[in-house]
């Protein structure tokens, strides 16, 4: 079997003196598409943020393409696509110069020859061609998503890892990513998504991981929707009737002394 | 006299000719610099690398005199350049560690640095007026060797700058995406702050340690009211810088007054007006659809059924 694409043994995360993730050991093989599911505080963007070096790990092994995290690791292998772009600063920054830096990667401090095409074309391949001039700050929500998209996708990695890709995206933005990781997918690149729910992205899922309090809850298959919300055209976001106002009457209060 | 002759007879001042020299390079390397600190949202770093400056200075006078040097603060610009260094990489360590103890922590090293000056200045055998010159600025004492200096350390800050732009703004712009990169994060971050301190040093002898800052940030908010992109700020600010240093240089030629405190001025002078006629200047973007591949209407068909049978569906709130 060819060297796994993550490989992450023991991994042990502290933060401010709080356990945040706990043995978590995760074996990525190249080309799957592999779901990281838990509810918020669960530990699902710190483990990505570890594997990549972002946040330093307490304990634990990580291996990228079979390389130590570190000054030698295979960075232009490896696409991250955050969950949003940082509070905006004072200088403005066009969307082209933000993709420009994508380039850049380890010990590559500049960007490298006909960076210029490269730029506009993962642009391009994000849908935002005429937005490449444009200050990052002004496009929408969605907009700016895609932008990130395409600083991961310009240096052509081999691993994409994105972070809760589709919060606060609209239906039609969604499903551009999900045609993005598709084809992706297609050509071989291994996919990391950390996901709320599976939603538009179910049918590339090759396997799940579910986190509760930094430990592995679940790894294998996908969690499939339980009953009537299985149903392939079940409306998971529909009104639900209001809640029964609480009936008056009499009310129990309790007091306690020390 | 015409004009032609006084800007001939102000050109041929050997003492010009060096300040305007100096001028030229600081006001053209600070707002480089200054752009990245913006970015970062440190703009006041360079304020606290000049109060640490300020103890380089008595420190390098005291060594000079100690040694027996003439003049005795030949060492001085020497000091400053390894304080403000050194200040600048803890300042940027500090920041690293956290922000609540990294505030108060700057706030020491400041007052740390002004008290250190002045104490170590008597000791030297000073007076604090030895010190007014770094404090405020004098360009017209700018020496050949001073020139010298200048020249090299601001060739070094513009190259640093320009040469590792597309890097430095990727560490300045997103920290995070940098570190998953394997971008070298921390000595990027250190670069900053070193050629900030540089900037500090050499921008001391034209506007003084305690407006070096002005003259690093205040070029960069005018040209950030009208650049679209990072490059355009850096440039524009850059050729803003150049312009206000000249022209307050120029100004205190025939006016008697302190060529700093004229060039600061005149910049924020220009970012007032520049403020106020910006929404005039700017050219506005032509009015079109943001999101000409989205659906425009938010169908209604859904919300109409919805209504029909929210009757039926939902408790009326009365029972």
């Amino acid at each position: 079997m060819s060297t796994p694409v993550i490989e992450a043994t023991g991994l042990g995360v502290t933060l401010g003196g709080q356990p945040i993730l706990d043995g978590i050991d995760l074996v990525v093989p190249a080309g799957e598409v592999l779901a990281l599911l838990g509810a918020n505080g669960s530990g699902k963007s710190t483990l990505v943020r570890s594997l990549l070096g972002v946040v330093t790990r307490t304990a634990g092994d990580v291996r990228l393409f079979g390389a130590q995290l570190g000054p030698s690791a295979p960075w232009d292998r490896i696409g991250y696509v955050p969950q949003r772009l940082p509070a905006a600063a004072g200088v403005p920054a066009t969307a082209y110069e933000v993709v420009t830096s994508g380039l850049l990667h380890g010990r590559t401090l500049r960007p490298p020859r006909g960076h210029k095409r490269r730029a506009l074309d993962a642009l391009a391949d994000v849908g935002l061609a005429d937005r490449a001039s444009q200050r990052v700050q002004e496009l929408s929500g969605g907009q700016q998503q895609r932008v990130l998209i395409a600083r991961a996708l310009v240096r052509d990695p081999d691993l994409l890892v994105l972070d809760e890709p589709t919060s606060g995206i609209d239906i039609p933005t969604q499903a551009t990513f999900v045609d993005t990781v598709s084809r992706l997918h297609d050509a071989g690149t291994t996919v990391v998504v950390i996901l709320h729910e599976l939603g538009p992205f179910s049918s590339l899922i090759d396997r799940a991981v579910v986190l509760r309090h930094g430990r592995v809850a679940h790894d294998g298959p996908p969690p499939r929707a339980r009953g009537e919300h299985a149903g392939e055209w079940h409306d998971h976001t529909h009104a639900h009737p209001d809640p029964e106002p609480p009936r008056s009457g009499p009310s129990l209060s309790v007091e306690v002394n020390p | 006299m015409t004009a032609w002759e006084q800007v001939v007879e102000l050109l041929s001042s050997p003492l010009m000719q060096r300040a305007l020299l100096a001028a030229v390079l600081v006001g053209a390397a600070a707002p480089v610099v200054g752009t990245f600190l913006v970015q970062r949202r440190m703009a006041l770093l360079g304020d606290g690398i000049g109060h640490v400056a300020l103890t380089g200075v008595a420190l390098g006078w005291l060594v000079g005199s100690w040694a027996g040097l003439v003049p005795q603060d030949t060492l001085a610009l020497p000091g400053a350049v390894i304080a403000a260094v050194v200040g600048s990489i803890v300042i940027e360590l500090v920041r690293e560690r956290g922000r609540t103890s990294g505030d108060l922590a700057l706030a020491l090293m400041f007052y740390g640095g002004i008290a250190g000056g002045v104490l170590l200045i008597k000791l030297a055998g000073g007076t604090n007026a030895n010190l007014i010159s770094y404090l405020f600025g004098s360009i017209s004492t700018v020496s050949t060797a001073d020139l010298w200096w200048t020249a090299a350390l601001a060739v070094v800050v513009l190259g640093v700058g320009v040469g590792l732009r597309t890097a430095l703004f990727a560490v300045s712009h997103d920290e995070e995406f940098a570190r998953a990169s394997g971008l070298p994060v921390r000595l990027l971050s250190m670069l900053v702050a070193t050629i900030a301190a540089l900037t500090v040093t050499i921008a001391m002898r034209v506007v003084g340690l305690l407006l070096v800052s002005a003259l690093m940030i205040v070029p960069v908010a005018i040209a950030q009211l009208f650049a679209r992109s990072f490059s355009r700020t850096m440039t524009l600010a850059s050729v803003i810088g150049v312009v206000v240093s000249v022209a307050g240089l120029v100004l205190t030629y025939w006016q008697d007054i302190p060529p700093g405190a004229t060039i600061v001025v005149l910049a924020i002078g220009v970012y007032a007006v520049a403020a106020t006629l910006q929404p005039v200047l700017r050219r506005p973007a032509p009015p079109q659809d943001p999101h000409p591949d989205m659906v425009d209407d938010v169908l209604l068909v859904d919300d109409v059924d919805d209504a029909d049978s929210a009757a039926v569906r939902r408790p009326s709130p009365t029972t």
